[in-house]
């Protein structure tokens, strides 16, 4: 006879009432797990997005996701002709915000040459970047869709596809388009601004800088040595991916990735004490019960499997509530939450931890019990 | 085992709390026995020492000294664990309740039942004793159903049956008629008359009630922890 199921189905609509708010608790932990993982990976698809080896930026920065970058366009070309260069391509990135429909969108412009390394590897729906001037091919979470056109600074922008999971290290997401077309959004004056400079007598800006040039090298290259003799030009300076996307979490989401790390400590430390709260007034609720079963000659083995059996149910059933919760909700969260299966399974081990922990308490209040006291009326 | 032998022998059993000053002499050198098929009555006013005896010899209490045999097991004797008491008590010694504690979670089968689960019964023996000491408690059409649900009367049979389950020899009772009317009192005791009879056990009940006192064997009276009159 499993006394533990048997108490369950008897109060079956508070222990149900117990479990979902344990499963709502869970939901908030598995949440921020999911926000600090998805923090993590959206800082990241940026820099890995063009899946390139190597960064090349200007001399004394960390690249263009730590800070300010400008090296001269054609650094491109010097760079392809390495010895270990397979491709290269300039990029440029920039953020923007654009009037679309009735509302203002956020966009994170990547600029690319088409035909190089830096434009989308994976195109969901429509098609890649193919005329040289006033495409885009734009991330799903922009609320974009194919066909659809964006005014962005002088110029009118068709969506031609779609990509997924693109965008900087705030969440924007991310817009692609032609390189020239990319500086010409940053440098290009608005007309009457245009009219003052030429009223002036000062040319029209034209910038002939990018933010970095990235490179694949040919199969058996040494990344080492390459960046080594990049680094050796005063005006240039390189790093691995690696590097960059250690810089990038360091400099960048370092700060955001510890609060949230330090908020889901606290979380998890709730947690286990409403947890143990839980199943230490479960266990006192019963104790004259268990005083009769102790009284009528039940072994401790049935009291603890009582006792430790409930908390782990209640234990699962808070994990699993919550796991389905967030698995049904984590899409409409603004930014990513990204769950993953080891996470999910650490936690389950958390979980089963604190409630044997817990259960701990219980068990050592109800060895406790004298069974006189169920004599007591 | 038969009618007459001694299943209770409580041998000069003191049992005190506290020392020095503050020391309480709750039982003061208690020579008791009783014999199979008896039932008793355990009498005095509160805090004569009713329940501490009812303790010892229900082994949830260690007697400060003296010895208790228990069907022919001598207990507190320093070789018995804790769990063996248990185990003893499950085997041999049934309890029942002024209110009834019956577990709430199980049903009025399953209290019964339970007993004999731990007791190491194959489950379908258990749940047939269960049936069959509900049927002979005139319960058993209650069988299904959970304590909150049964009437005084009907949880104290349930308490009863399941008291028996296991057909211990020494029975145990604290009050167990207080919470019955006059006509049930006398029910429950003709039950447990008839059940000493025919199990060949015996029956120690702390009692206040005077309308079924003329259902005993022997009134035995305990006043500040000694033996008053037998």
């Amino acid at each position: 006879m499993n006394l533990a199921l048997k108490d369950i189905r008897h109060g079956l609509f508070r222990f149900v009432l117990t479990c979902f708010g344990l499963g709502l608790l869970m939901t908030v932990v598995l949440a921020m797990i999911g926000i600090y993982n998805g923090l993590v990976a959206d800082a990241l698809a940026v820099v890995k997005a063009p899946a390139a080896e190597v960064w090349v930026v200007e001399a004394g920065t960390k690249g263009p996701f730590a800070e300010a970058s400008s090296i001269p366009a054609d650094s491109r070309d010097t760079v392809a002709r390495m010895p270990g260069v397979a491709e290269a391509g300039a990029i440029n990135y920039q953020t923007v915000e654009a009037p679309f429909l009735d509302r203002a969108l956020r966009l994170y412009v990547i600029g690319y040459e088409t035909g190089r390394p830096g434009g989308p590897q994976i195109i969901a729906e429509g098609r890649g970047i193919g005329t040289s001037h006033f495409e885009l091919v734009a991330d799903r979470k922009t609320g974009l869709v194919l066909g659809d056109t964006i005014r962005l600074g002088r110029n009118r922008f068709s969506v031609v596809g779609l990509v997924e999971g693109a965008m900087n290290s705030g969440g924007d997401p991310a817009v692609y388009m032609t390189l020239a077309d990319a500086m010409a959004l940053q440098t290009e004056l608005a007309p009457a601004d245009q009219r003052v400079q030429a009223a002036r007598g000062a040319g029209a800006v034209k910038s002939a800088s990018v933010a970095a040039v990235i490179v694949r090298v040919t199969p058996g290259a040494d990344v080492d040595l390459l960046t080594a003799t990049l680094r050796q030009w005063k005006h240039l300076a390189a790093l691995s991916q690696t590097e960059q996307e250690n810089i990038l979490l360091a400099s960048v989401v370092d700060k955001a990735r510890r609060q949230i790390g330090l908020f889901l400590g606290i979380l998890l430390a709730v947690s286990a004490v409403v947890i143990a709260l839980i199943i230490y007034t479960m266990t006192m609720e019963k104790l004259k019960q268990i005083a009769t079963l102790k009284l009528i000659g039940a072994p401790d083995r049935t009291i603890i499997g009582l006792i430790v059996q409930q908390s782990l149910i209640l234990g699962t059933a808070g994990w699993g509530i919550g796991l389905v919760l967030i698995l049904l909700v984590k899409d409409v969260f603004p930014r990513r939450v990204v769950l993953e299966p080891f996470n999910v399974a650490v936690l389950a081990g958390i979980i089963v931890v604190v409630c044997l922990a817990a259960s701990g308490l219980g068990v050592r209040a109800a060895l406790k019990v004298d069974p006189a006291t169920a004599l007591g009326g | 085992m038969a009618i007459g032998d001694i299943l209770v022998d409580v041998q000069a059993v003191a049992k005190h709390y506290g020392d020095g000053e503050t020391r309480v002499d709750a039982l003061r050198q208690v020579d008791l026995q009783v014999r199979a098929g008896e039932v008793i009555a355990l009498l005095g006013p509160s805090g004569s020492g009713k329940t501490t005896l009812l303790n010892i010899i229900g082994c949830i209490l260690d007697p400060s000294s003296g010895r208790v045999v228990l069907d022919g097991d001598p207990v507190f004797d320093g070789k018995w664990l804790r769990s063996d008491l248990r185990r003893l008590r499950l085997d041999k010694i049934g309890f029942i309740f002024q209110a009834h504690n019956l577990l709430p979670f199980l049903t009025a089968a399953e209290n019964v039942s339970l007993v004999l689960d731990l007791a190491g019964w194959a489950p379908e023996k258990g749940r047939e004793r269960a049936v069959e000491l509900l049927d002979y408690l005139e319960v058993s059409h209650r069988a299904p159903v959970k304590p909150a649900l049964l009437s005084g009367g009907e949880a104290q049979r349930v308490a009863i049956a399941r008291a028996l389950a296991n057909r211990p020899r020494i029975i145990l009772a604290d009050e167990p008629t207080a919470a019955l009317d006059s006509k049930r009192a006398q029910l429950v005791m003709d039950l447990l008359r008839k059940l000493a009879a025919e199990q060949e056990a015996c029956i120690l009940t702390v009692t206040h009630d005077e309308k079924i006192f003329d259902r005993f064997d022997r009134l035995i009276h305990l006043r500040d922890g000694r033996l008053t009159d037998d």
